[in-house]
């Protein structure tokens, strides 16, 4: 999944100081999942705002609903009934999210509550870990299912570099060394020698070679 | 041709130094310290913003260095530079005269002064390796165009003895010489029998006859800095004794006993088969290299046609 954290509050209370009518926008796939842009805490961040404004005793607006998915298309259209009552849009959705709701509403400025972070697991209650980068290309295969891209440093394909020490990262003594991750689960398969091979340079045109990129699946086309 | 490759192909015992270009534009911080090192050893190898500090480009002050009659070796990380840039400077230094080459990942963004920017690492250090190989014994770059001339360039690699899992650091040295390295500096020496024991496996594996290996050794200035080394660094092996050795002297003679440890740790390595120089890393203190190179007997240096 994506995963997202809230602004500070201050920078989003600057973002919004220009418009009267907001709706804060949630969005319950992904960022409910890491807790950032669910249902639950469209609610705390909308009360928060309200509360802001009253204290500061400024005239707004603000009122709150969470959709299933703000990147698909199908229910971003379900706003179509009410987005006429609001000047702004303040977005708990992935950066995806926020672009698809601006895309459909164009006259609407659609803001980020949310910084965009990673494509990762939920390892355990309160903790998410970026495991892909989306490369486009993957090699999880020849890695023992671990991914040196994401997970390295320094994106090493013929790792572990000099710094891995007692199985930690040179960079983060809290993270574990992707490279020793990967040895370890190879030669509990005991496919270690599939490493003595130099892994060759990375096609990197697969991620950013022609710009964006796109998917476009005729079969899915209607 | 590389004066590190003649001496280390006439079998004699190379000794290098290391020289941090400065954090500023002038050209005489740089041959200060070459007119230092000049006649103490072989071969200097420039850092490429050593611990992402921006400093001068390693690439000026080999050119430097080479202007002034010495023998430069380029240390290039992939951290800062694409494939297209570090093809592109291989191509520049060798057309400049530079002979020498040290192919390394390059320490971290977050360590420097530019903790915000990018890390490139397109390439990690053995594709790199592979790179210049190619570019130099077949005259290709990546994805096979051919250069008209290609770059002539004794290519070096760095190894880490000490860092973990100990099993697969020779795996590692074994991909970098197949992918190219004709020499190998290592990480500083302080553990000895650890040293060894790597050591040993690379000979088992034939490696000693592959790459020449060059142990590297940093001469401590005081028992702050073997604490330091030994807690905060990452990838370096500082025994207890070491450090206790250095606290048992007063502050005041405490640069004369780490230069006896690194002096000791020469002669310890001139007699293990299969180490064929040293790299002398003194650290923002170049004037020790000269008398730790006189007092391990290696002065004077050969002159070679
Ligand atoms: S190899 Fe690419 S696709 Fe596979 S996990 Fe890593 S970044 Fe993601
Ligand atoms: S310590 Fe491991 S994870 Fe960290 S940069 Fe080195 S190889 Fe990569």
């Amino acid at each position: 999944m994506i995963t997202a954290e809230q602004k500070p509050i201050q920078e989003i209370r600057d973002m919004i100081s220009p418009y009267k009518k907001i709706l804060v926008l949630g969005c319950n796939s992904c960022v409910a999942e890491c807790a950032a842009g669910g249902e639950k805490e469209t609610a705390m961040l909308a009360s928060a705002l309200r509360m802001a404004a009253k204290m500061n005793e400024e005239d707004v607006l603000i009122e709150e609903k969470a959709i299933e998915r703000q990147c698909v298309k199908d229910f971003v259209i379900l706003l179509d009934d009410i987005i006429d009552q609001y000047d702004a849009v303040l977005s708990l959705g992935c950066g995806a999210g926020v672009q698809a709701v601006g895309d459909m509403f164009y006259e609407v400025p659609v803001i980020p509550a949310l910084n965009t972070e990673f494509l990762g697991e939920t390892k355990e209650q309160g903790l998410w870990l970026e495991n892909c980068l989306g490369c486009g290309d993957c090699m999880l295969y020849y890695f023992g299912g671990i991914c040196p891209l994401a997970r390295c440093s320094k994106q090493l394909l013929n790792g572990p570099c000099g710094g891995s020490m007692e199985g930690r990262c040179e960079v983060d003594p809290d993270m574990p060394c992707a490279w020793q991750m990967i040895i370890d689960r190879l030669s509990r398969f005991g496919a270690l020698e599939r490493l003595e091979q130099v892994y060759p340079p990375k096609d990197w045109s697969k991620k950013q070679g022609v710009g964006p990129r796109r998917i476009q699946r005729e079969d899915q086309q209607r | 041709m590389s004066r590190l490759r003649k001496v280390l192909d006439s079998g004699e015992f190379a000794v290098t130094a290391e020289c941090g270009p400065p954090k500023g534009a002038d050209p005489d911080a740089v041959l200060r310290k070459a007119e230092l090192l000049k006649d103490k050893v072989d071969s200097i190898n420039v850092t490429d913003n050593q611990t992402a500090i921006v400093r001068m480009s390693s690439l000026a002050a080999c050119s430097l260095l080479k202007s002034a009659g010495l023998d430069p070796v380029l240390q290039m990380v992939v951290r800062d530079r694409n494939r297209i840039a570090l093809q592109s400077d291989i191509l520049g230094a060798s057309a400049i005269g530079i002979r020498n080459v040290l192919c390394l990942s390059g320490d971290h963004q977050v360590f420097g002064n530019q903790p915000q920017s990018i890390g490139v690492f397109d390439l990690d250090s053995i594709q790199f390796l592979q790179v210049v190989k190619g570019m130099r014994d077949e005259a290709v770059i990546l994805g096979g165009e051919r250069l008209e001339t290609p770059p002539d360039l004794f290519i070096g690699a760095a190894a880490n003895p000490f860092a973990d899992p100990l099993s697969f650091r020779v795996v590692r040295l074994a991909k970098k010489a197949a992918a190219g390295a004709d020499f190998i500096q290592t990480q500083c020496i302080y553990n000895l029998e650890r040293f060894g024991t790597w050591l040993k496996m690379a000979r088992d594996r034939g490696l000693t006859e592959k790459v020449y290996i060059l142990g590297g050794v940093t001469p401590l200035k005081s028992a702050g800095m073997a604490k330091y080394m030994k807690n905060r660094v990452a990838g370096m092996d500082v025994p207890d004794e070491v450090v206790k050795r250095m606290e048992g002297v007063p502050e005041g003679k405490q640069r004369e006993e780490g230069i006896r440890i690194c002096v000791e740790t020469i002669q310890a390595l001139k007699e293990m088969p299969g180490v064929k120089g040293v790299h002398i890393m003194a650290i923002e203190w170049e004037e020790a290299v000269g008398e730790i190179v006189d007092q391990a007997g290696l002065l004077p240096r050969p002159t070679l046609e």
